[in-house]
């Protein structure tokens, strides 16, 4: 039996209950049908184009440009129904499990937005959701509970461990475990046992290749650096993986939240080393015993311990550059676009922001750089005014 | 032989195979306990290496890792305390962990130390046979039984493959979810339990959702070689944290009810 199913270099894997295993096969050979399927692309593709408004702009930030002297322009992954670039993979994923006769959705968020974008996919398929949260995250992302309860969804608090997203991850799999036969695991990221880095990766890669029909359209070359937040890596493996094989600098952005301590930070890449967590290996922030270690971020989404395989082997290859942003710079981004640009960006976005502020002081006037704007900060309004003290 | 090996030797009623977290709630009174339960007679000790994600684990078992965890217990400490039970009796004990505690502490190391500490088998709930190419060559070198997992989802390429790489005793999960008492043995472990005799000698052990005496007669009858037992005994020991005298005592009178269902016979 083939060892290395499903990895990206020596990452990857399947490390799962022995339950989920057959699951996952049944998961992946039908996934590897649809792949090269035209007619299932194609639907695929109706639903991404006539419902959620594909393709989302390259927007050209003539203000950034000015003040950050450097061509700048944002991918609008905002603008996408639901108002972030979740629903890419909801709609593939929830496609495909109406295919496979799976009768329920289950789903684990963090910020809320996948949450919103399996309710969004599971309402319009026809299929019922239920979504795990984190107590913690229900509380600081109580809006998107609502917009989810109002798509009609299910959500369960998830009170064991931190409360956060890893322990929706915990009983989300727990849920599946139990209704493994009629249930579609509808994972959010590039994480998880195999083949959910593969499937989501594709299923984000639109954006990468969007970009760079535009970009070739606008500029006639190719950008010089792409940056991109990193919490499981879905969106910034989306934008990456099509310009993997060019000449561009591809920049993930992590979590940098207080600071360098255990347990106040979620930036796997920089700080984590290598382990198992939700049944694949990858960069992991743990103890030297393998305990998982407690993470924060002012961005739910990016609250999590893990990371995607693929950018463990990216980073140990070099071929993308990791590196953090903390918490104070996040909302300075935050407010840096907002008034330059007149868009409010999802915390976890404006992380790529404020890393984007840094990489431009050694860009030239005729540099270009794409920065993935995944999600839209409608939802962090509230948040975002308790951090600043109630002045906004 | 082994000593999981002669526990089934010649038996025609089920073993008792005993479950709690090492560590639980704290590392000596979890000795204790571990003496109570091989004293009450059971057939086997199974002791869980507590982690911070136990995704296999229902809601008991997560508060018992949680407990064992804010009492400061490592890998180190249940090494230490599988090395005071080894000294205290010669009952086989089975490890039960989660893939990442094992490649932290790097795979030999965790091997040579279940060898030097006196543990005869593990269990790794959350690595699939696909996944153990990396371990089974220390589980031989170190003469560890790498015990595996079936379930009822489990297909038939899939069984044989786990078969060839088994040790110690198959371990049946008898419904699809995770650990956690339940009211009765699932329907379905009949058939379980005779699909997978077809193919092996193996003892055949069930485990999840056993927990009345009642269960380990259906288990009897269904041919079973062993029941295993773990959120019912750590739901005791989590009802009477205030008092172990209490606890002893009942954990003593579930083990000897549980050790005597299955000495009925089949």
């Amino acid at each position: 039996m083939a060892a290395d199913a499903g990895r990206f270099g020596r990452y990857g894997g399947r490390y799962v209950p022995e339950t989920l295993m057959e699951a996952l096969l049944e998961l992946e050979s039908a996934y590897m049908r649809v792949r090269s399927d035209t007619r299932f692309q194609e639907e695929l593709d109706t639903y991404l184009s006539e419902y959620a408004g594909r393709a989302t702009p390259l927007t050209w930030c003539g203000n950034l440009s000015r003040l950050w002297g450097c061509r700048v322009y944002l991918k609008r992954e905002d603008l996408l129904h639901g108002g972030s670039h979740k629903l890419n993979n909801t709609l593939g994923q929830a496609l495909l499990a109406k295919h496979m006769g799976k009768k329920r959705l289950i789903a684990e968020t963090g910020a809320g937005q996948h949450g919103v974008a399996t309710a969004i996919a599971g309402a319009v398929l026809g299929l019922p959701v239920e979504v795990y949260m984190g107590e913690a995250d229900c509380q600081r992302q109580a809006l998107n509970v609502f917009r989810m309860e109002l798509l009609g969804a299910k959500v369960i608090p998830v009170h064991s461990g931190s409360r956060t997203l890893k322990d929706a991850v915990n009983e989300a799999l727990r849920d599946w475990v139990a209704n493994v036969r009629d249930t579609h695991y509808l994972l959010g990221s590039v994480v998880g046992p195999h083949p959910y880095p593969l499937m989501v990766r594709d299923l984000q890669s639109v954006i990468g290749r969007e970009t760079r029909q535009q970009i070739m359209a606008k500029e006639g070359r190719l950008p010089d650096t792409i940056l991109a937040c990193v919490g499981g890596g879905s969106n910034a493996i989306g934008i990456f993986h099509p310009f993997l094989g060019d000449d561009v600098e591809l920049i993930g952005v992590e979590a940098g939240g207080r600071g360098d301590g255990c347990g106040e930070h979620g930036a796997t890449l920089c700080a984590g080393m290598p382990g198992v967590l939700h049944g694949t290996l990858s960069y992991l922030l743990q103890d030297d015993y393998g305990q998982v270690s407690p993470t924060h971020s002012i961005a739910a989404g990016l609250d999590y311990p893990g990371v995607g395989p693929e950018h463990s082997m990216l980073k140990d290859d070099g071929r993308v550059t990791y590196l953090s942003v903390t918490d104070r710079e996040v909302l300075e981004a935050f407010a840096l676009l907002s008034r330059q640009e007149g868009i409010l960006p999802a915390l976890e976005s404006a992380h790529a922001v404020a890393a984007a502020v840094k990489v431009s002081e050694r860009l030239e006037r005729d540099d270009i750089m794409v920065v993935n704007l995944s999600g839209r900060g409608d939802k962090d309004v509230a948040e975002v005014a308790k951090m600043r003290g109630g002045e906004a | 032989m082994s000593r999981i090996a002669q526990v089934f030797e010649g038996r025609d009623t089920p073993a008792f195979i005993a479950f709690t977290v090492a560590g639980d709630p704290d590392p000596a009174l979890s000795v204790r306990i571990g003496k109570a339960l091989i004293d009450a007679g059971a057939d086997i000790l199974e002791l869980g290496i507590p982690f911070t994600d136990p995704v296999a684990d229902g809601p008991v078992i997560q508060r018992a890792d949680e407990r064992a965890l804010s009492s400061g217990t490592t890998p180190d400490t249940v090494f230490e305390i599988v090395r005071e039970l080894r000294s205290y009796s010669d009952l086989p004990i089975v490890l039960l962990t989660y893939y990442n505690i094992v490649c932290r502490r790097g795979i030999e190391r965790f091997y040579q130390d279940m060898h030097d500490s006196g543990a005869d088998g593990v269990v790794i709930a959350d690595m699939p046979v696909e996944e153990s190419a990396a371990v089974l060559g220390h589980s031989r070198r170190y003469g560890i039984d790498q015990i595996f997992l079936v379930a009822e989802t489990t297909g038939e390429d899939r069984l044989q493959s786990i078969l060839r790489h088994a040790g110690g005793f198959i371990y049946l999960v008898s419904l699809l979810g995770v650990t956690g008492a339940r009211e009765s043995v699932s329907g379905s472990v009949p058939d379980l339990v005779r699909h997978v005799r077809r193919y092996t000698d193996l003892p055949l052990a069930v485990g999840f959702g056993i927990s009345q005496p009642e269960h380990v007669r259906a288990l009897a009858s269904a041919g079973a070689d062993a029941a295993i037992t773990g959120s019912a005994i750590v739901g005791i020991i989590e009802e009477h944290l205030d008092d172990e005298a209490v606890m002893m005592q009942d954990l003593r009178e579930y083990v000897g009810a549980m050790c005597a269902a299955g000495n009925e016979g089949r």
